[in-house]
């Protein structure tokens, strides 16, 4: 366990410290987000239809913005290869990676959504199911993001390939994530979108791992 | 390194041993280039006429519906291709499985020639819809379950076959498309009920059931199977062709290497 928090520590130190732009996924988040508004133009009725969905699609595309470096960094300099001679298994080491990924992007994107959803004049019942789909969903986001960072690990300038093969493992959160907030908007029960919600990130947490572990071995051949 | 066995394998003493005894005797190379070179010319006219009858038949010999005019006859090509969209990207997930498990490269090499025949199915499924859709639904795409389910699915042959292009080391190239295919598989079903739950479907449900009543009348449902037919021997024709191609291209490869003595020339990564 204590090898395993030395990991999630060493990441988080590499991702806010100078040259590691830990902050900046967020920064693209709020930018993307407070774009939309000057596409789709100021009525507040319009934004507010779209503003659950907005914060979900801007989320994704802010988690992918860091994955490409996640395993490329340490497999290019050799971080990865001493990881593996390591006490921890490949799985444990993906799940130590991807919970700092998720912990320097998908937590400060978490905590910033109400304010995006102020901005775009969402649903004032919608605030509370949207901050709890985003906690419970962006683990998921950061977990299925490993498989992908795995796959690519050892292609250069694999930043879009991963976008090709994540996106459309996102299709499930994203569409229980947003559904959860829009439910409450129109008055209806969040509950069953987050349970779904929880099931997909169970389900990444249960296969996420071994799958980007099994692509790391690979790389590493 | 891709080293497949060259010449003829280790069961090939009798001239009569083109037919396996069990299936994993295809799995060498030298076997499945025998047996797929004597079913191919058999199985792609086989393909050749029960398409043509399928289609000729459903074309020119069935009435037109009663409701949908002609445009009815969009299901001889739609439904077939959307069976194999589905069901060519089951046949990766097998393929892939065996390949991670029993390391056959003829299976991996089957899963990578499936994927833009599917992808292809994929397209025409769509395209078919689009151009049936719109003289019967009003539109040409609807964000209906099962139509955003199938341009999901065409995101995830797109994917695959990206990182089979990206990864120059034809093995980790396997091993990592295999992963890609197995964990795309889990969330393509959940995918799948997701956009159910998400929006309500314009697409009538399944009609062709194997054990149920089936919605069609038999006077579509009779060249309709025809069709299927022709869809599914077109796939097996394209792909035992397709394979070939992969396990030829392996082996000029693995010529070249040894010619080389290892150098590989750039870009030149089969």
């Amino acid at each position: 366990m204590s090898a395993f928090l030395a990991l999630v520590r060493r990441d988080l130190a590499l991702a806010f410290r100078i040259g590691g732009g830990g902050l900046l996924s967020l920064g693209f988040f709020l930018l993307a987000a407070l774009l939309i508004p000057l596409g789709v133009g100021p009525e507040g009725q319009a934004l507010a239809r779209i503003a659950a969905g907005v914060v979900w699609v801007c989320a994704l595309l802010a988690c992918l913005l860091s994955l490409d470096r996640l395993f490329q960094a340490d497999l290019e300099d050799g971080s990865l290869d001493q990881l593996a001679l390591g006490p921890l298994p490949m799985e444990a080491i993906v799940l130590a990676k991807a919970a700092a990924h998720w912990i320097s992007t998908g937590l400060p994107l978490t905590l910033a959504a109400p304010a995006i959803g102020v901005m775009l004049n969402l649903d004032p019942q919608a605030f509370g199911p949207l901050l709890l789909a985003l906690l419970i969903g962006t683990p998921a986001l950061s977990l299925v993001g490993a498989v992908g960072a795995g796959l690519t690990a050892g292609v250069r300038r694999g930043g879009l390939l991963l976008s090709v093969l994540v996106l459309p493992l996102y299709v499930p959160t994203l569409i229980f994530g947003a559904q959860a907030a829009d439910r409450a908007a129109t008055g209806l029960d969040p509950t069953p979108a987050l349970a779904f919600l929880g099931a997909v990130t169970a389900l990444a947490a249960g296969v996420a791992p071994f799958a980007a572990a099994a692509a790391l071995r690979v790389n590493l051949r | 390194m891709a080293a497949l066995p060259e010449g003829p394998g280790p069961a090939n003493d009798s001239p009569m041993s083109i037919w396996p005894k069990s299936i994993w005797d295809v799995a060498n190379p030298a076997r499945f280039m025998r047996l797929s070179g004597a079913l191919l010319p058999w199985v792609s006219a086989a393909a050749a006429l029960a398409l043509g009858g399928g289609l000729v038949w459903g074309f020119f010999f069935t009435p037109d519906d009663y409701q949908q005019g002609s445009t009815v006859k969009i299901i001889y090509i739609h439904v077939p291709a959307a069976t194999l969209a589905i069901n060519v990207y089951a046949f990766m997930g097998i393929m892939s499985l065996i390949w991670l498990i029993r390391r056959h490269h003829v299976s991996a090499l089957a899963a990578k020639a499936a994927a833009p025949i599917g992808a292809g199915m994929t397209l025409a499924a769509i395209v078919t819809g689009a151009l049936w859709g719109q003289p019967m639904w009003g539109t040409w795409w609807a964000w209906d379950p099962r139509l955003t389910a199938f341009l999901i699915m065409l995101f995830f042959y797109a994917g695959y076959i990206a990182l089979w292009a990206a990864i120059e080391d034809p093995d980790a190239a396997a091993d990592l498309t295999a992963v890609l295919c197995l964990v795309g598989s889990v969330f393509a079903i959940v995918s799948r009920y997701a956009v159910i739950f998400w929006a309500q479907g314009l697409h009538q449900g399944a009609s062709l059931s194997m054990d149920r009543e089936t919605n069609v009348a038999d006077v579509f449902w009779r060249p309709l199977v025809l069709s299927l037919a022709g869809f599914f021997l077109l796939f097996l024709a394209l792909l035992l062709l397709r394979t070939r191609t992969e396990i030829r291209l392996r082996r000029a490869r693995a010529i070249r290497l040894a010619a080389g003595e290892g150098a590989e020339p750039p870009g030149e990564a089969a």
